[in-house]
């Protein structure tokens, strides 16, 4: 079987949507000539030509406005922001507009706009360069919020998000874009808005997206070790939200423990853990944990370990639980 | 010509104008349009002016919310409108109702987002070809450059247009959508409305050089306009409009006018201009000095500018009459239009709000 990794598997999902639809469009900074900084859009240009994969000004209201007129004219816009620190300029065109378009036409026109942003930690990188913006879009009505764990996952993701009538914002795990899956890349399986569970057991269930879904296999390894076995949930996408797997999970494990490395406040864990109570608070056999980043801005390179939730955190919280 | 206390020190600039404020020919009078375009222009003006007023009435009576009357820009909006063709694409801020009308918007339509029954896109963007009412500043100068590359990647010979104020020329967006249109030779008219104040800000508080200058700044023309002069106004649209759909690029318009009324009908002029600014600049009314002009020029005569008033009247009383009978939305188009593929849970809370309940 072949290998691939999530830049591979991505930059595949650009070339088969460009080949498919003539009317995709891929852009942003750096994206041409270079391929991207990750090398994401490697050889687009020269495949597709300037007309369909360009670089643009740095200036990412002007990158996120330019999609809305671009839907208008007919066009399916794939977007990259360089860096999820980097893409808060483009904040009051994505609030104000592309979320709230489709609406304010009352349906008339579709926004089918892709935003991909490179995101989340564990890269040792400089500040602004390890965000966790998704809760910011999350509680943005009107957008689709998608965070792939893996290559495979990564390609029917993005192909499912560029086809998506809606617009979505793509947050990249930059820290998993050299890991490698084998399989062949194919767009079959679930869509937006299913979770999957990519393993079993009756003890615990860890819901995490993004980067954090390795770290709670991971984690699960070890925990296997003590005997205490963890269904590990892949969310895929925050908006929808599978909001019937999280149930299912729930009930069927009577505990569940949220993984992040956004911040704790307000995250995705809080809407987690609320959606549980409502959903399947009789069966719960212990309070809902959350391990995720601190309240506090990213981390320096040398303490991201400290930030970000490790093997050792998501065990401590699982061994708690299961004690309760 | 004196632009006014707002913008004295611009003064020397050169701006493009064909009819004195009295009625005076001083500029070439052909620009290309016969004698009915010529009338149009007028009854387009009187027809606006007369329902802006109309809606401020309607908005003292409660029939509207917040209203933002463009008086005294009638000339600034319709000559530009009316310079476009069919296939061109408008991107208004929120005060373009004038050109909204030039560009066949049902007003009643229009007047739904001022009557508070829905958002700023009530009418159908595509099929007139006129976006959705966009408030936030600016904003809609970046999706007119979008618009605009995407028409030039059709191969399309057709043009957007964006409308903002003097104000919003200070917002990043302003400079992003410039850069970004001259970069790729967009065919985009960015068509600055200067009325002189952004809300209580006078220009000379909101920028230090003439806003026609910056377009030296991104390598494209810049032409600043008598925007009280619809003939000027429609002949600098024109020659963007034509230059831009050769796929020659993008054009900055400064058209300098003035803002007779409050910014809205929840502003106060008076806590910040006086009464004789207002004064000097009602003097250079764009629609009696067109009107003028035609009469000593003779292509209009005395009974239709009476026929004109008359029109509108009767127009005006129509769009009343559906203004103050608009339905509110039903309940259920709260969750209609947000998602083309609405999420599940959103799809649950549309039941619980209908009462149905979620099995």
């Amino acid at each position: 079987m072949p290998e691939v990794t999530m830049a591979d598997a991505l930059n595949s999902a650009l070339r088969d949507a460009l080949a498919t639809d003539v009317r995709t469009l891929v852009f942003g900074e750096d994206v041409g000539r270079l391929g991207g900084i990750f090398r994401v859009t490697e050889g687009l240009q020269e495949e597709f030509g300037r007309a369909r994969v360009f670089d643009t000004p740095a200036a990412e209201a002007g990158i996120a406005g330019i999609c809305v007129g671009l839907a208008l004219a007919g066009w399916r816009p794939v977007a990259e922001m360089q860096f999820d620190g980097f893409s808060y300029p483009a904040l009051d065109q994505i609030i104000c507009h592309v979320a709230k378009y489709r609406m304010r036409a009352r349906g008339r026109v579709e926004m089918p706009i892709v935003i991909r942003i490179p995101s989340f930690g564990g890269m040792r990188g400089k500040e602004h360069h390890g965000e966790s913006p998704e809760t910011y879009f999350a509680h943005t009505a009107g957008l689709k919020v998608v965070a792939p764990s893996s290559p495979l996952d990564a390609y029917r993701l993005l192909r499912a998000s560029i086809d998506d009538p809606d617009p979505v914002i793509f947050l990249e795990p930059k820290s998993r874009y050299r890991a490698t899956e084998e399989g062949e890349l194919t767009t079959e399986g679930p869509g937006l808005g299913r979770a999957r569970v990519l393993r079993e057991g009756n003890d615990c269930t860890m819901i995490a997206y993004g980067a954090m879904v390795s770290r709670c296999l991971d984690a699960a390894d070890t925990l296997a070790a003590e005997a205490i076995r963890c269904r590990v949930l892949d969310l895929r996408s925050l908006v929808p939200l599978d909001v019937d797997a999280i149930a299912e999970s729930a009930r069927a494990t009577g505990r569940v423990v949220v993984v992040h490395d956004a911040p704790r406040t307000l995250g995705m864990g809080a809407e987690i853990a609320a959606t549980i109570m409502e959903e399947a608070f009789a069966d719960l056999k212990a309070p809902v944990e959350r391990v995720t980043g601190y309240d506090v801005p990213y981390a320096p390179a040398s303490l991201e370990h400290r930030y970000l939730p490790s093997v050792e955190r998501i065990g401590a919280a699982v061994r708690r639980i299961a004690r309760f | 010509m004196s632009a006014g206390e707002h913008d004295d020190d611009q003064d020397d600039l050169r701006m493009l104008a064909i009819i004195a404020p009295d009625g005076s020919p001083i500029g070439e009078v052909d620009v290309g349009l016969d004698h009915g375009g010529l009338r149009e222009l007028l009854r387009l003006m009187v027809f606006a002016r007369r329902l802006d007023r109309e809606c401020m009435v309607l908005q003292r009576e409660g029939e509207l919310t917040v209203y933002p009357p463009f008086e005294g820009q009638e000339a600034a909006q319709i000559g530009s409108a009316f310079a476009l063709s069919s296939e061109d694409f408008v991107f208004p801020s929120f005060r373009e109702l004038a050109a909204a009308v030039v560009r066949g918007v049902d007003p009643v339509e229009y007047l739904r987002y001022h009557r508070g029954t829905w958002h700023g896109g009530p009418y159908d963007p595509l099929e007139r070809r006129f976006a959705p009412i966009c408030v936030p500043l600016a904003n809609q100068i970046v999706h007119a450059v979008g618009w605009a590359m995407g028409a030039k990647l059709d191969g399309k010979a057709a043009c957007s247009l964006a409308y903002f104020g003097d104000g919003s020329a200070s917002e990043g967006d302003f400079h992003e959508a410039a850069n970004f249109a001259a970069v790729f030779g967009a065919p985009a008219i960015l068509f600055c409305q200067n009325n002189g104040w952004a809300i209580s800000v006078p220009l000379a508080e909101q920028t230090a050089a003439p806003i026609v200058a910056r377009a030296v700044g991104y390598g494209i023309p810049g032409v600043r306009v008598d925007g009280n002069d619809v003939l000027a106004v429609y002949a600098a649209t024109k020659a963007a409009a034509d230059r831009a759909r050769s796929g020659a690029g993008p054009t900055l318009i400064e058209a300098v006018t003035y803002r007779i009324g409050p910014h809205t009908t929840s502003d106060d002029p008076s806590r910040y201009r006086s009464e004789n600014e207002v004064a000097v600049w009602r003097e250079r009314d764009p629609i009696e000095r067109y009107r003028r002009y035609l009469l000593a020029a003779g292509i209009a005569d005395e009974a239709f500018t009476r026929s004109c008033e008359a029109g509108a009247e009767e127009w005006v009383a129509g769009i009343r009459a559906g203004v103050t009978s608009l339905p509110a939305p039903a309940p259920d188009e709260l969750f209609a239009f947000a998602f083309a593929r609405p999420p599940e849970r959103l799809e649950r809370q549309r039941r619980e709000a209908g009462g149905i309940g979620d099995a």
